[in-house]
Formats: structure tokens, sequence, C-alpha cells
């Protein structure tokens, strides 16, 4: 089956972001495809590579960063909540002047019609959130 | 990107104290330009997002609610709010914001785009969508 997710919370704030994690993985071990994975409100904020948890904690970015790269994810940060919450790609940190960016590895920052392509091309779009 | 599909948007909650309102109804008006069958539901505090004569001078946040007068243009008519959950709160449809939108088989006349539903009719309706987003 084609899934997306959709990860509306932040890491560490709320289980969803774990949640939705674990979901995706489970997934792709069993056998499914996942066209994109959307991240909405503050769940751009999983998408920072700056976070920096205690080393005895799940590294919550990185985690996504790795299936990313092992399972070539897509993984996008929706812009406009990106804006608001601080999230830079290269792109934007050169539109907004901004002095530098903290995107982590395997994600990309896109529009939110990115989520509505993938409600139609998936035949589930599964919502994480509080 | 010929396939339509049923995409059901609810919002439950209150349009000021998180985001979650104002950042659902921008995935609504940017979901627009996709020509899909859009449905919005509206439910428990979700219900206050559509109440008129919202005034945010006090909490210095932006008064985004007259935005949902425009979603007739978008061809955004189906407007769906839960009963029940107006009636919790002590509102009826008169607390609302009178939304329309021009029908155009029928010489663009101005026809109602809420309906007050049970929460019974509203999964109902729930079951037969293909995409159900909540906010």
């Amino acid at each position: 089956m084609k899934l997306s997710i959709q990860v509306n919370e932040g890491p560490y704030q709320h289980q969803a972001s774990d949640s939705a994690f674990k979901f995706t993985k489970a997934a792709i071990d069993a056998g499914h495809d996942i066209f994109r994975v959307f991240f909405y409100h503050d769940g751009v904020n999983n998408g920072t590579r700056y976070t920096t948890p205690p080393q005895d904690d799940r590294h919550v970015v990185n985690r996504w960063s790795e299936l990313a790269e092992a399972h070539g994810l897509d993984l996008v940060l929706c812009v406009a909540a990106a804006q608001r919450r601080g999230l830079v790609d290269e792109g934007e940190q050169e539109r907004n002047g901004k002095d530098g960016n903290n995107i982590a590895p395997g994600f990309r920052i896109s529009g939110l019609g990115q989520l509505i392509e993938a409600g139609i091309q998936s035949d589930r779009l599964v919502v994480f959130g509080d | 990107m010929s396939e339509t599909k049923k995409f059901l948007y609810v919002n439950r909650r209150a349009p000021y104290g998180t985001i979650y309102a104002w950042e659902s109804l921008e995935v609504i008006l940017i979901g627009a330009a996709f020509e899909q069958d859009v449905t919005l539901a509206f439910v428990d505090d979700g219900v206050f997002q559509l109440v008129k004569g919202q005034d945010t001078a006090g909490i210095e946040m932006k008064n985004f609610s007259p935005t949902y007068a425009a979603l007739g243009d978008y061809d955004i008519n189906k407007i769906y709010v839960e009963k029940e959950s107006l009636e919790a709160r002590g509102l009826t449809i008169d607390d609302l914001q009178h939304l329309v939108w021009e029908d155009e088989d029928e010489d663009w006349a101005e026809k109602d785009s809420i309906k007050v539903v049970t929460s019974a009719e509203l999964a109902e309706m729930m079951g037969q969508q293909d995409v159900v987003l909540s906010f």
C-alpha cells in the first residue's frame, strides 16, 4: 500500500512525533511504500539538525535522517510553518537574509501543496498529532 | 492530476490559544487549488472558529475569521457544524457567521454553506471520505 504520513507535533514535547516515526518504520518493514512524510505545525521542529538531546535519550531528528537515507524517504517541512518557527534551509536562508540554516539531512522545505498531493497520490494519509 | 478525492478537514480547536485553527485554514485555502471534493467539519471548541463578531485586539493576534467568508469563492460550500458541540457551548447557528456560496447552475443564486448536523450524521459522512485531516 502507498502511504503518506503527516506529523503535526514537535519532538520530545509530544509522543505523536515518536509514534509517527515508529509507524513509518514499521510500515516500511512490512513492505509498504512511503510516498511522503509531511511535517506541519510544530512538527517542523523534527527537522532541525541543531537538536541535541541527552546522550541516553533517543535522537528524534537523526532517526528520521537515517531512515530517509536508508529508504529514500521524502521528508518535507511546510514552508509557512517552518518560517514561523525558524526552520531554514539554504534557499530560505538566502531568500530571507538569514545568517545560517539549520535543516537536518534528508529533509527539505516545500509548500502545503505537497500535503494535498500526498493525500491525492497515496492510498492512505495517516495523521499523527494532538 | 485528474483524480478527485473526498477531503474532509476536521476543525476541533478554538480559533486562538493555539495555531491549529489558523494553520488549518491555510491548508484549506492552498488545497482549494487542487480542485478536490472538499468538506469542512467544525466540532468541539472548533465551533468557536465560526462565531461572528470576533475581536482579537486584546490578544494582539490577527483576526483571521473574515477569511471564512471567502471560502464560497473557493468553491468550498459544504461546511458542517456539529449540533452537540454548539449546544454544549450555549451557541446556535445564529451566533455563527452567515457563510454563503453562489450556485452557478442556478444563475448564481446565493446559498447557505453552513449546515448543522448531529454527531451521528457527521460520523456517517466521515466514513465516506478518502482523506481526513484533523486540526
